[in-house]
């Protein structure tokens, strides 16, 4: 039986927060229906699907009003919901795929026979067609999606929920996990309650839109065309992608340069293993340069090999002497040092780069370590701060801030000392219609005073924006 | 082809390792302690774990068995013929002896720990715990996740040290930024943590009265030889021992 679910001024404060994440949400949700939930970032739309699949628990904050699945609480009904997260490492639990995909099921006590053949049954629903026995670990992150989204259907969900199931996946494994869901949920009938910031692709899977305001105020509801059309400019505004209303930086392609760096026969790989031959490339000078290619293909490995971070396993990396200024060999031979003003590097986790405890340490950790005067720092630092609209929080913990701050910190921090030539490892992942303007003028203007800027990306309207691309496919590359 | 220990139910196998190293414990003489090594040596290649692995797990305890051999020669009890006087320093005769015991001890119970349970797989021991001895599942599943996370960890730990060199600190000042390195993993494990335990409870952790454990966890002939193999190393060092009269006894 697909399930219902009611909230009646129903509204969530975590623990330790005094706005409400929600508040007053009153929303009804038939039997069957396939709705696609849309709002700006802060609009409690990952809270409602939390509370919904029973994983919000009464220790973690308080609740007020009703919110109900069949007229009971979702933690009374454990199992009746099941819950696909947004990032697909983190939602694999047991190495092994069958054992993953069994994971729910086991959980709810159905008995073993039962659960192998859920199992089969859900990992060909998903049309995840690997041995049981598969490394879970080691899937494209498509194929982690599908996987998880199987689990979750061995549980036989009376209410499938999914918070931006494909936000961190390649333009194919986005098509691929939205067509398993589509096929799932017909198969199976069951409610479904889809989050995603992308509009363009789930709208026509789902037959009905919902728009959260800030704070979980009802704003929009019905025929997704009608919604969009009615509330497009509304929600284009506020940071969600609207089909047509992208935030589009008109920009054209500037001409092929001189190269800053090119690459001869280079094989890049961990440990000494390759995993990616790449054929010669040049990368021009004070342009963006989009690195496309599938999940898994090596676009991480090739970013971090060009930025000297790991050695070359086979092959040189050749920095043209404006590049090199004096240095000998690739930059893997250079000096932590010496890469300042040469090469940085933005890692895909802004997390992982926070050295400091403040956010104007951290832009100042580059300029210190090349031995600048307190007044230069100082200088430089209040600049940065102010066009990265982080003024305000120029004290703060870099870890307290939010993940579109954290991001547009990070890229601040690699532009402290200008480089020649930028790395960057999925720049715009994660980030709403506005927090992704911002950061994007943020690389353009990098690029207009000189930097390379190369960007590892699924993203296609950062590929739109970029003046070349490079596009890897497995076992090759071939430049575009 | 899985090695054959892999097929050993992973009770059986730290049962075993248990039994061999709880007798040997006990022992302290060079006899005892030599015959174990020598037996286990002869029957570790059954286990079906390639040699170079084998070598590999086995490193660790070679490195502390020397470590103890040379420091207890050099500053164990001094007993019969001195061959050498510096300073703290007497290498005799009794600290020699001593010295070959506590290093070939060492090998005799750190061996069958690096054949049996080194490579354990996770799964298969939470499983077996779940399904055998009927520990509770939150317990045994918030093991399993403590093993998942600590790959993640490793990674990560790596992740951040690269990040170090990008940011033009990663030549000097290594112990002054190390406590920014461990904060900066503990923020990003906290983070981990919380995730993995939200996907577990979306797939229903903690939802049935009885958890199933839809894997079977046997034990067969495989659990009996292996057993048998336990035995055979346990017997014959004590055995060995007591009829060379070289058998002794920790505490007496």
């Amino acid at each position: 039986m697909p399930a219902v679910v009611e909230a009646r001024g129903w509204g969530w404060r975590h623990a330790g927060r005094r706005p409400w994440a929600v508040d007053g949400l009153d929303l009804e949700v038939a039997a069957g229906e396939r709705v696609l939930l849309l709002g700006p970032s802060g609009s409690g739309k990952s809270t409602l699907l939390a509370a919904l699949a029973g994983v919000l628990a009464e220790d973690q904050g308080e609740s007020r009003g009703s919110l109900t699945l069949d007229g009971r609480q979702p933690r009374a009904v454990p199992g009746r919901a099941g819950l696909v997260l947004q990032d697909p490492q983190s939602q694999v639990i047991l190495p092994r795929v069958g054992d993953d995909a069994a994971f729910g099921a086991e959980n709810l006590g159905v008995p073993a026979d039962e659960v192998r053949a859920r199992v089969t049954a859900a990992l060909a629903a998903v049309g995840l067609d690997v041995p049981l026995d598969t490394a879970a670990t080691r899937l494209s992150g498509g194929r982690q999606q599908r996987l998880a989204l199987a689990g979750v259907l061995a549980m036989r969900p009376d209410l499938v929920l999914l918070d931006e199931p494909t936000a961190n996946l390649d333009p194919a494994g986005v098509l691929e996990v939205r067509d398993a869901v589509a096929g799932a949920v017909d198969a199976t009938g069951a409610t479904l309650i889809v989050v995603e910031h992308r509009v363009a692709v789930w709208a026509e899977v789902v037959d009905r839109v919902v728009v959260l305001g800030p704070g979980g105020a009802l704003i929009a509801d019905g025929d997704p065309a009608a919604v969009l059309e009615a509330q497009g400019r509304f929600l284009a505004d506020r940071g969600v992608w609207v089909p047509g209303r992208s935030p589009a930086v008109r920009r054209a392609p500037l001409a092929p340069s001189a190269p800053i760096l090119s690459t001869e026969r280079l094989v890049v790989g961990r440990d000494r293993r390759g995993v990616l031959d790449v054929p010669d490339t040049a990368l021009p000078a004070a342009r963006l340069t989009a690195l496309t290619g599938p999940n898994g293909v090596g676009k991480t490995t090739l970013a971090l090999t060009l930025g000297g971070l790991l050695p070359p396993v086979g092959g040189r990396v050749l920095p043209a002497p404006a590049l090199a200024d004096g240095l000998r060999g690739g930059p893997w031979s250079w000096r932590s040092r010496e890469l300042l003003g040469r090469v940085s590097v933005v890692f895909q986790s802004p997390q992982h780069q926070f050295l400091t405890g403040t956010v104007r340490d951290e832009l100042a950790v580059g300029l210190r370590a090349l031995r600048r005067t307190p007044a230069e720092v100082a200088a430089r630092v209040d600049e940065l701060l102010e066009r990265l609209d982080l003024v305000r929080l120029a004290e703060a913990n870099p870890f307290t801030l939010s993940g579109g701050q954290q991001r547009r910190l990070s890229v601040g921090s690699a532009l402290a000392v200008p480089p020649r030539l930028l790395l960057l490892d999925e720049p715009t992942f994660g980030q709403d219609a506005l927090t992704w303007a911002a950061l994007v003028a943020l690389l353009l203007e990098g690029v207009a005073e000189g930097s390379a800027a190369v960007a590892a990306t699924h993203d296609p309207e950062l590929v739109a924006v970029a003046d070349g691309r490079v596009a890897l496919e497995r076992e090759r590359a071939v430049l575009a | 082809m899985t090695p054959l220990v892999d097929r050993i139910n992973p009770l059986t196998a730290i049962g075993v390792a248990l039994l061999v190293d709880v007798v040997l414990l006990a022992s302290v003489d060079v006899v005892t302690a030599a015959v174990a090594v020598l037996a286990e040596l002869l029957l570790a290649p059954l286990s079906g774990i390639r040699p170079a692995r084998l070598a590999r797990r086995a490193v660790p305890l070679l490195a502390a068995a020397a470590v103890a051999g040379v420091t207890i020669s050099l500053y164990g009890r001094t007993a019969g013929v001195v061959h050498l006087r510096w300073w703290l320093v007497v290498v005799s005769d009794g600290s020699l002896q001593l010295a070959l015991a506590t290093a070939l001890r060492i090998l005799a119970i750190g061996l069958p720990a690096a054949v049996l349970l080194a490579g354990m797989d996770a799964t298969r021991l939470a499983d077996a715990l779940g399904s055998r001895l009927h520990l509770p599942a939150r317990f045994v599943l918030a093991g399993l996740a403590a093993v998942r996370l600590v790959e993640v960890f490793g990674e990560d730990w790596r992740t951040i040290a690269l990040a170090r060199r990008a940011r033009g600190v990663g030549d000097t000042g290594r112990l002054r930024r190390l406590p920014g390195q461990v904060f900066a993993l503990l923020v990003v494990a906290l983070r981990r943590a919380g995730l993995l335990a939200t996907a577990m409870e979306a797939r229903g952790l903690g939802a049935a009265e009885r958890r199933t454990w839809s894997r079977p966890s046997p034990f067969g002939r495989l659990d009996v030889l292996a057993l048998a193999a336990g035995l055979l190393v346990v017997a014959l060092a004590v055995g060995i021992g007591l009829a060379t009269g070289s058998y002794r006894v920790v505490l007496t």
